[in-house]
């Protein structure tokens, strides 16, 4: 029995927004099991007295001062991205029309 | 978007079905650095100007919490009498929008920082207690600009342009219980929740709360169920409510619109409106996206929040003199109504009068003046009280002016008109404008002889005793200055004149 269906894999291609063709998503449904399935092996090691965790270190409460530092340019911000407007990021269209 | 929206009038749709509201109110907090990184939070600032490789989520960057924000998020829960976690932890909100480079927003999911209190809120003269069911911590998202396309939403534009300025300043979301029982006053009873919040951020000192700049957002949830019914009906949640004013509106129209939906046997769709404030309806925003979607996960850059007792109770032990409490001193203090006092709280005049009064004016001159003169001022303009270019001190010496006597009521209106049309200070408005009460005697005198001669049946009726009558020459003698005659000095020159004591 798989641990992730066809239609789950569809379904988070499609909230990434990735365009993918039927073959693709069997090859990845495929994938994703084996993966999933090998990181469900890790739960099974442990036991009652380990508490599940999200951070490999014993810390908490680790915080900065509320001082305000120096930001970058806006030309140091910009330069990385592949189009600008007006000092700002450009991205392709969002949304289509509204269905 | 053509489709013409159909509304059952309010009291039939209230006589039908009753209310279920939510509201789900977001603060920027007034740090002086963002949630996660140094950069500055200036509102304002020229686009992409605030902005580090960690609020722009550049490779190997990495969040750490700014302490401040925590603080005041605890703050606000032990304001709202909510019990705060002993451990917690930030979530990632994943989705695909650019307003975030880092393609999920660090927020709070089942693990919020404050959880199960209550504001206590006063509509007619009773008090709705709205439960609290969490308050939560998280960073605001960058802004964009949808270019093209027909309406300047996101639907149908061209392309967008992103502002990251706005990304990660730390952004509190309150939510309340789902309320019940507003009946027909769920609308006012939605506005004053959204005040009093307002006010507690305020008196808590951890944001500006502007609604207007975007400090204080709030979304509006409301639904309706058939009288008799106890199954809640589909909700729809309104967002863009900019205003005190539009959060009732909001409620209102959403209630005729539903029920208009209801009684013709449709049914709700779940779905995000749009308010507009110029029509004061909604529309239909994208569907809402189920929770699930968003694949909450714990934030693996930032280890657990774990507030130690003692700093909480600290923390509460310093919480200010609540809103509510500081409303029932003053409302002692000055001597008022609970009427009046309500209506200074719902024309958000209390603070403007209490300034007022700091400044050396007697409550009742400060109230008077605000509540007065100026509202009608700010309404003509539509604009909040404290929005008028006038500040408490300048009222106050115009108070100073009224009793000194030198400038009556008119002409102390008159001064508050110059001083609002940016004419410099009272003083100068009185010196520019020649506002000055006629206290030459000689002068007075001189009208007073004119006035008499003028009316003399008037006059020959108050020498014959009928003293009533001086209130014509009174009124003859202010026209004559054009108001700027002390009325009761002219008084008594006259009856002087006509050999009358008073």
């Amino acid at each position: 029995m798989s641990a992730i269906t066809r239609d789950e894999v569809a379904h988070l291609a499609r909230l990434s927004r990735l365009a993918l063709s039927d073959e693709e998503l069997d090859h990845y449904a495929t994938q994703l099991d084996v993966i999933i399935g090998s990181v469900a092996r890790v739960s099974e090691v442990a036991a009652e007295d380990v508490p599940p965790s999200s951070h490999a270190l014993p810390l908490t409460n680790v915080f900065r001062p509320d001082e305000v530092r120096p930001c970058l340019t806006p030309e140091q911000a910009l330069s990385g991205a592949p189009a600008v407007e007006d000092q700002r990021f450009r991205v392709p269209r969002i949304l289509g029309e509204e269905a | 978007m053509t489709t013409t929206t159909t509304l059952m009038p309010y009291d039939e749709a209230l006589e039908r079905y009753e209310p279920v509201l939510g509201l789900e109110t977001h603060v920027e907090l007034g740090t002086a650095s963002k949630m996660f990184c140094g950069c500055a939070t200036t509102f304002g600032a020229a686009p992409n100007t605030q902005v580090c490789p960690v609020c722009l989520a550049l490779p190997g960057a990495l969040p750490v919490a700014n302490e401040k924000a925590i603080e005041s998020t605890i703050r606000i829960g032990l304001a709202l009498n909510c019990s705060i976690a002993s451990w917690c932890r930030f979530a990632r909100k994943n989705y695909f929008y650019p307003d975030m480079p880092k393609n999920y927003q660090i927020s709070q999911y089942d693990e919020p920082l404050c959880t199960d209190g209550y504001l206590d809120v006063e509509v007619d003269g009773t008090v709705v207690r709205v439960g609290i069911e969490r308050v939560h911590l998280e960073e605001d998202t960058g802004k964009s600009t949808h270019v093209g396309g027909a309406t300047g939403r996101i639907h149908g534009a061209d392309y967008s342009i992103v502002d990251y300025n706005r990304a990660g300043i730390p952004l509190v979301e309150i939510v309340t219980k789902p309320i019940e029982g507003a009946d027909r006053l769920a609308p006012e009873v939605a506005r004053a929740y959204v005040t009093e919040l307002r006010e507690l951020m305020r008196a808590l000192g951890v944001s500006d709360v502007r609604m207007e700049e975007g400090s204080l957002r709030c979304d509006v949830n409301v639904s309706l169920m058939p009288r008799g019914s106890s199954e809640w009906g589909t909700r729809t949640e309104t967002k863009n409510v900019n205003s005190l004013r539009s959060v009732e509106r909001a409620v209102r129209h959403e209630i005729e619109r539903q029920a208009a939906i209801l009684s013709e046997g449709g049914r709700i769709v779940q779905e995000t409106r749009h308010f507009h404030e110029d029509t004061g309806t909604t529309t239909s925003g994208r569907s809402k996206e189920e929770a699930q979607d968003y694949r909450y996960f714990p934030e693996p850059d930032l280890v657990p929040i774990a507030p130690d007792p003692a700093w909480v109770a600290e923390l509460k032990a310093a919480l200010p003199e609540l809103p509510s409490v500081r409303r029932k001193r003053l409302q002692q203090e000055w001597g008022v109504s609970d009427l009046d006092m309500q209506a200074m709280h719902n024309a958000d005049a209390i603070d403007l009068v209490e300034a007022t009064v700091a400044a050396g004016a007697p409550p009742a001159d400060a109230r008077k003046w605000w509540m007065g003169e100026l509202a009608r001022r700010a309404n003509e303009a539509a604009v909040p009280l404290s929005d008028l270019r006038i500040t408490p001190d300048q009222v106050a010496r115009v108070c100073a002016l009224v009793a000194s006597g030198a400038l009556n009521d008119k002409l102390a209106r008159q001064v508050l008109e110059g001083v609002l049309e940016g004419e410099g200070t009272p003083d100068e408005v009185v010196a520019s404008r020649g506002l000055q009460i006629v206290n030459d005697e000689g002068e007075l005198s001189r009208i007073i002889d004119e006035v008499l001669a003028a009316n003399a049946d008037a006059a020959d009726k108050v020498r014959g005793g009928k003293i009533a009558a001086v209130g014509a020459l009174v009124g003859g003698v202010m026209k004559a200055s054009r108001g700027k005659a002390d009325a009761a000095r002219a008084r008594e020159l006259i009856l002087e004149k006509l050999g009358v004591s008073a």
